[in-house]
């Protein structure tokens, strides 16, 4: 009898350790993402209830142009900023590794500040930078090609600009990671391989590379899913302009919903951004870890 | 070799030094450009270094912006927003490390699950939601939202999976409850890993843009992040004042982060679950 009590007690404490999160979660979380699903079967205002239209939303996106020039810039914009900010915060990362107490503390301060930046003021400040008759950095441009680019005004510039931008934005937070691995690695590893005559190249083949791999395929997944998700920084510059040249697909999204009105097709796109990056996801994590079996 | 290897070294650092400075370059350029006046900053010949000091723009973005409010807004939301998030995250965590309950796996399974779902899709709804519960331009719409954090429940579950069993049975011999073992054993045994948490979630809400941009249309209520962007529309181009609004905005996270950079670092590192 008292061990019924007991562990009807036990229950119910965790019940009450469990439940606060849990009611939030489903107020906030599990019904919105109900919610998103039953939406996008419906021709739904923002506001409002709408008609249940079936697989309509899903059709017309599906021969939407600008969903396909959403989804060629979002991956563009990948390309652009998945692999290039990975390697070089790599090279960062090594390079602050081998500094010795407070020059690697004023290094990583240097590199990482601007990861604590809200996005508007990371966007203020390159706007400024970058603006076409006064921007400070308007000379690099008219060095390459003669004269002024107005960056976020042409389809060409545009994209790669705010990867630039984005990179130097959240590059620091890659560093703490792969310096964070870096430590990771056991030091007489390295002592027992120069001690057998290898040289820094070797070291870094044989040994860096292969134990850092876990952190590099973290970083890069991270990347991945964080860009996929690009909206602000597009939103700030660019507008998703000009000719939709960086229109993405968190911006078709926040374009039907809040200023079109089309809180069901918006849901749609919604749940297709989604399946996207579940889908890529789970492809790239099986991947590098195949990447990785192959390695070591 | 050895004389080679000092020079190397010195090499090295002045190298990265110096690419950290480069790197660091756009917030310098902000500052110079924000204690310019308005007509030094377009001015022909205007070199890359501070040749004025004119603080009128601050002044200007101080009492001429709302952006004490948007500090306020800001500060008073991130601090509930990690408050919250740290006790329902810990709570829970402790529940599913250290208890056995109907249910468990799947709750733990939900959790890992959602930390894949991205919160950007869920924004429509979440916009109806606050809408019904009325709390659209309020502080209540900003939080709500940004409560479910379940990277949070993640790291402290394997934190609390990691305390020795031994100091559990001797408060249970004493007659110690759950809640005792909780707030007086793993919480106590953890605090690296609650500061890490808390700056990592703290950073998260004050620098999150597009939630707070959607569930606030009115100027006193926005956040820093959202509130910035209104100075475009208020003073045109007049760069000095947008810079100097920018830099008040950053302000206080950048100096919270050069006092605390050391834990900030921790903290990261921790979060990212890359050092244990």
């Amino acid at each position: 009898m008292a061990l019924i009590r007991n562990k009807k007690r036990h229950g119910l404490i965790a019940l009450s350790l469990i439940l606060p999160f849990l009611a939030i979660f489903a107020l906030v979380f599990a019904y919105p993402l109900y919610e998103v699903i039953r939406l996008s079967f419906t021709d739904a205002p923002l506001i409002g209830e709408g008609n249940w239209i079936g697989l309509e939303n899903y059709i017309r996106l599906f021969s939407d142009r600008l969903f396909y020039i959403s989804i060629k810039n979002n991956a563009y914009f990948v390309v652009l900023t998945v692999i290039p900010t990975t390697m070089i915060a790599m090279v960062i990362a090594l390079a602050v590794n081998r500094l010795s107490g407070r020059w690697q503390a004023l290094a990583l301060v240097l590199f990482f500040t601007p990861y604590v930046l809200p996005v508007s003021v990371v966007t203020q400040i390159w706007a400024w930078m970058l603006d076409f008759q006064f921007g400070v950095l308007q000379p690099v441009f008219a060095f390459f090609t003669g004269k002024p680019v107005p960056v976020f005004k042409n389809p060409y510039w545009v994209l790669p600009s705010i990867a630039v931008v984005t990179i130097w934005w959240t590059n620091g937070f890659n560093v703490l990671l792969i310096l964070a691995g870096l430590r990771n690695i056991p030091t007489d590893l390295y002592e027992a391989a120069s001690l057998d005559g290898a040289t820094r190249r070797q070291l870094f083949a044989r040994i860096t590379w292969p134990l850092l791999w876990p952190v590099t395929a973290l970083v890069l997944t991270l990347q991945l899913i964080l860009q996929l998700k690009l909206f602000d920084q597009v939103y700030l510059l660019s507008e998703g302009g000009p000719f939709n040249s960086s229109y993405v697909l968190l911006l078709m999204v926040y374009r039907e919903a809040f200023q079109l009105n089309h809180g069901g097709y918006a849901a749609a796109i919604s749940l297709i951004l989604f399946l996207l990056i579940a889908v890529v996801s789970v492809l790239q994590y099986q991947l590098l870890r195949i990447g990785k079996g192959k390695d070591t | 070799m050895t004389t080679q290897r000092r020079i190397e070294n010195i090499a090295l650092t002045a190298i990265t030094l110096i690419a950290g400075l480069i790197w660091i370059f756009p917030l310098y350029w902000a500052f110079v450009t924000s204690i310019r006046s308005e007509t030094r900053v377009v001015a022909d010949g205007a070199g890359l270094l501070p040749d004025e000091f004119n603080l009128s723009s601050y002044f200007d973005a101080l009492f001429n912006t709302s952006l004490i409010h948007w500090y306020i807004n800001s500060i008073g939301t991130s601090l509930i927003i990690t408050v919250i998030v740290l006790i329902t995250g810990m709570m829970c965590a402790y529940a599913l490390s250290q208890m056995r309950f109907f249910g468990r796996k799947v709750l733990y399974g939900v959790v890992l699950a959602s930390f894949m779902v991205p919160v950007q899709s869920l924004v429509v709804p979440q916009f109806v939601l606050m809408n019904d519960l009325g709390l659209i331009n309020k502080w209540g719409g900003i939080i709500l939202p940004q409560l479910v954090v379940p990277v949070v429940i993640i790291i402290y579950k394997q934190f609390f999976d990691a305390v020795p069993k031994e100091l559990k049975e001797a408060v249970v011999l004493d007659g110690g409850s759950d809640y005792t073992l909780l707030f007086r054993v793993y919480l106590p045994l953890n605090w690296g890993i609650t500061t890490a948490l808390g700056i990592i979630t703290f950073i998260m809400a004050w620098n999150s843009f597009l939630w707070p941009f959607l569930v606030i249309t009115t100027e006193d209520m926005m956040t820093i992040p959202v509130g910035i962007t209104q100075v475009n529309d208020a003073f045109g181009v007049a760069y000095a004042r947008i810079m100097s609004v920018a830099l008040l905005a950053a302000a206080p996270v950048v100096i919270a982060y050069l006092i605390f950079q050391k834990r900030v670092t921790e903290a990261v590192m921790i979060s990212s679950g890359v050092k244990g």
